[in-house]
């Protein structure tokens, strides 16, 4: 059971890191918030979208941010909160309250480039999942009958790893998954910048995310039959190599998904794969 | 260009490159977390199973009319439930992990308005499970390069040339402000629901209903505004009212309030016989399973009429999982009981959960049409299938109005949106086939995009130079929001909705002269949102309108002031006599009523409404008699008219 207050403020205050865009410098703005019944750090925001008013009187551009569901089911809200990865939704200001009487903080994520306030660019986290194709690749959408029979054990193995909603927590937790920004240079055109960065993507470490997707669609039946294409992919530049075994990422998944076990597993797949290919040589 | 990135817009997109088309995806955020996200309970359709306790397609499709009240044209509805089974076997094959039996074939659980397991699952997040496993096909199309998505892009509206037809549309990139037309042959809006206008609700917070309100304000009939659903069960919440899924019920959850008002003792120290299974006691057949609109209103009438909710301060009942197997709680369960207990601090496996009702769905929605064959389906490929009035736009998933009438059966948005995206596709491309030589959007002058892009780019530069010290669009949000709410929901009284009108006009004015603060150039949510909330006005008047016209109960829409009086004599000759009066009124209040409400946007942003008969050819309206007190007579009485009918023809 989480930390809560006993004793309801009137108000608090709120320390929010900000950043007008890309190249920027960040600044902090601190908003006086009047405390209500069952808030969370969206409805922090959203009302201090509605002061836009800081500590001290000066009138400012309501914070940018990114969220949808508020029930940490889309993955949209990411941000630091007190220092820690986590989706703002499910940050309920009671227990932040409990924690630090003093003050909220709320940060950009450090590990993807901010794009305005707490706004981050996390484009990297789709393109890993491309990179490792995940999908199962059926023939066609036309009625062919129903998918395979699997086993409860099978189904709620699978469960685990497909709950994974691309959040980016457990990216910024990893010590070995670093910043890429790349700046515009005068006279990119905006396709050309995004491109660029596409490719720089496709490079980097993929994450943790990314190797238990290749478990998800490497032990479904369908996608087992391009196990051979994830375990390139996994085994390519920015690979499961690059992990070490840090274990953060377990730690800070808001989804409890078990990506150590699944980084464990695909490793031994990943050397068997190496081997076998030595050997086929 | 689909607009929109849910289950229904995904899966359009995916249809549509499989057919060899080039597809634009224009989503407000990454399609991966679109709203169809928080579908928690499942996806209905025929099964196995269930055929072989005399389940069929038939049935199915009769449930859906049933339940919604007979407001829908049957042909679509028909046609869904044939392809129900067939869609659940694809996104099978695709990958969905559905829940399993122990002998490794598909679950499936009970859902309200029918007494079959129809419903397939995954966990409790079946709508997140679906949204993933589609997401994942596109991407796959995008990597073949069929497939290019305009994500954090706001739809401004379509580009129509001089004869009305769309030649492609107008979006903003909210990261770089850029605004651009881009032409396009047809336009799938496939935007969701708009239950922001209601403040809180269930919905996400890309639910403004903007981009369905930008193409009725360019011409697009919006049909059945006035129906909206309220889910039964919420948890209450600051800044949105989270579903507890209709599933907790499905699996045996169970409603109650304890029988002395406001018992101050925890509810698991309230014994069984001081408990008020209200539901279970006025609906026997249907239990904890009745219809939402009816659960919804039964739950409103024990809090605010009988005094006997759980909590003095703050309307709500308890649904109660706690006497169910944890085991199966946690197999079948968990994502929507780990919600309640993460923002509210309790174990709903232990105690029980205090919920109350929220807006949850849009049955209206953009008027579209279809094509009907021999048999009373549609016809496959038709280019009318899916498409509104104006010739290239069309319109599916939670933002049509085609499939769910008067009140939306759980489990039947997920097929519907999955169904309408599918069957879109080859309407589209017989659609784009018939289009004349010359006639692509590539063919047009490239002044019409122009013009199109630069009367936006205006309206932006003109909402970019407001004075920040105008009225508060945030607090006028709220306000537009508590209105609709307390005037166009569960309860509707014609005085009311009358005096809303005037209330949103005032507020209108307040809107066009609101605030904005921030003068950034770059990821300005500020403007976005001010623009979204301009576009909320014109939709709200056509839902007050709409109610407000409608001077009968049907499905979601309930005014007291015109109800039927139950049966209630005991003695049989009177008791058949109130029969008689009562199926003579509903004969005649289908004659005036049995109608889709039509809505036309005004050149100010006012509403026509007209109204056009529905399709109701298979299945002929019956009263819809889930727990009215005397409805066995009823039933007697319409029987016997039936066959005379019948007869008679």
């Amino acid at each position: 059971m989480l930390k809560t207050i006993t004793q309801k403020p009137d108000s608090f205050l709120v320390r929010i890191l900000r950043q007008d865009g890309p190249g920027k410098k960040s600044y902090w703005q601190r908003f006086r918030v009047p405390y209500e019944a069952d808030m969370n750090a969206i409805s922090v925001l959203q009302k201090i979208a509605e002061i836009a008013t800081t500590v001290e009187g000066e009138k400012v551009a309501p914070v940018v941010w990114e969220c949808n569901c508020l029930e940490e089911v889309c993955g949209a809200c990411t941000m630091l909160i007190g220092g820690r990865v986590r989706q703002a939704c499910t940050a309920l200001v009671d227990h932040l309250l409990a924690d630090n009487p003093a003050e909220i903080e709320l940060r950009p994520m450090t590990k993807f480039p901010v794009i305005r306030d707490l706004l981050v660019n996390r484009s990297r986290i789709f393109a890993s999942l491309e990179k490792i194709k995940a999908w199962v690749p059926v023939d066609s959408y036309l009625d062919m009958g129903s998918g395979l029979r699997q086993s409860q054990e099978v189904q709620q193995l699978a469960y685990q790893y497909s709950k994974c909603m691309s959040c980016g927590c457990c990216m910024e937790a990893c010590p070995q998954f670093l910043k890429i920004e790349l700046v515009r240079k005068p006279g990119e055109t905006e396709d050309r910048f995004r491109a660029r960065e596409h490719t720089a993507n496709m490079r980097s470490f993929m994450g943790a995310h990314a190797i238990a997707q290749v478990e998800l669609f490497n032990t479904n039946p369908i996608g087992a039959m391009t196990a051979f294409e994830r375990l390139e992919a996994l085994t390519a530049e920015g690979g499961i190599q690059t992990c070490g075994n840090a274990q953060n990422c377990v730690k800070v998944c808001p989804k409890d998904i078990p990506l150590t076990t699944a980084i464990g597993r695909e490793g031994r797949a990943a050397t068997i794969h190496m081997l076998r290919k030595w050997f086929d040589r | 260009m689909i607009v929109g990135g849910g289950l229904a817009g995904l899966a359009a997109a995916m249809k549509l490159a499989e057919l060899e088309c080039d597809v634009g995806l224009m989503s407000l955020l990454p399609v991966k977390r679109a709203h169809s996200a928080c579908a928690q309970g499942g996806i209905n359709s025929v099964n196995n199973l269930t055929q072989q306790l005399g389940d069929n397609e038939w049935k199915h499709f009769d449930d859906t009319v049933y339940g919604g009240d007979f407001l829908q044209h049957q042909p679509p509805v028909k046609e869904l439930a044939y392809w129900a089974p067939k869609i659940i076997d694809l996104m099978d094959r695709m990958g969905v992990t559905f829940n399993r039996t122990p002998e490794g074939f598909r679950d499936q659980r009970r859902f309200g308005g029918t007494l079959y397991r129809r419903t397939a699952f995954a966990g409790a997040t079946t709508g997140q499970q679906l949204l993933y496993t589609l997401d994942e096909q596109v991407r796959r199309w995008e990597v073949g390069g069929k497939v290019t998505k305009f994500e954090f892009w706001d739809f401004l509206g379509p580009v129509l040339d001089d004869a009305g037809r769309c030649r492609g549309c107008v979006g903003q990139d909210m990261v770089t402000m850029e605004i651009h037309a881009l032409p396009c042959d047809a336009v799938i809006l496939a935007s969701g629901g708009n239950g922001l206008l209601f403040g809180r609700s269930t919905n996400s917070m890309a639910c403004t209903g903007a981009a369905v309100s930008r193409a009725y304000q360019a011409g697009v009939h919006y049909a059945n505004p006035e129906f909206v659903q309220v889910h039964p069960t919420a948890i209450p919440g600051a800044d949105k009212l989270r579903l507890i899924s209709e599933s907790a019920r499905g699996e045996g959850g169970r409603i109650w309030v304890p029988k002395k008002p406001q018992d101050p003792r925890q509810p698991n120290d309230i014994p069984e016989n001081e408990r008020y299974y209200f539901l279970e006691d006025r609906y026997p057949a249907y239990g904890n399973l009745v219809p939402r609109d009816i659960a919804t209103r039964e739950i409103f009438k024990v809090c605010l009429q009988e005094g006997l909710s759980v909590q003095q301060d703050r309307p709500c009942v308890y649904l109660d999982v706690s006497q169910l197997p944890r085991e199966m709680l946690d197999r079948k369960l968990s994502g929507i009981l780990e919600i309640y207990e993460k923002f509210q601090g309790v174990d709903p496996r232990v105690t029980a959960m205090k919920i109350f009702p929220a807006v949850h769905y849009t049955m209206g929605g953009l008027w579209c049409d279809y094509e009907r064959d021999a048999e009373g389906g549609l016809v496959h490929g038709s280019p009318r299938n899916q498409q509104t009035n104006v010739p290239g736009i069309y319109a599916i998933g939670e933002c049509d109005y085609q499939f769910h009438g008067a009140n939306r059966l759980g489990a039947n948005s997920l097929v519907a949106c999955i169904f309408s995206g599918l069957t879109v596709a080859p309407g589209v491309m017989a659609y784009l086939d018939n289009l004349p030589a010359g006639g692509r959007a590539a063919d047009q002058p490239s002044s019409l995009f122009e013009q199109a892009a630069y009367k936006h780019l205006a309206d932006y530069k003109a909402l970019l130079a407001r004075p920040a010290d105008g009225p508060n669009p945030y607090s006028l949000h709220l306000e537009l929001g508590a209105l609709m709410t307390k005037t166009a929901t569960v309860v509707r009284h014609n005085p009311e909705l009358a005096a809303a009108l005037g209330k949103i006009d005032e507020l209108a004015e307040q809107v066009n002269v609101s605030a904005v603060v921030d003068k950034s150039n770059w990821s300005n949510q500020n403007v976005v949102f001010v623009r979204a909330l301009k576009d909320m006005i014109p939709m709200a008047k056509a839902i007050v309108k709409g109610a407000l016209q409608r001077d009968e109960c049907r499905g979601a829409h309930f005014k007291p002031e015109f109800t039927v009086p139950d049966v209630t004599a005991t003695e049989p000759v009177q008791r058949r006599r109130q029969a008689e009066d009562w199926c003579d009124r509903f004969e005649a209040n289908n004659k005036k009523w049995l109608k889709t409400t039509i809505a036309d946007c005004t050149a100010e942003g006012g509403v026509n409404l007209s109204y056009e008969d529905v399709d109701t050819s298979l299945i002929p309206p019956r009263p819809r008699l889930y727990g009215v007190v005397g409805g066995q007579v009823i039933e007697e009485v319409w029987k016997e008219r039936r066959k005379k009918m019948m007869n008679a023809e």
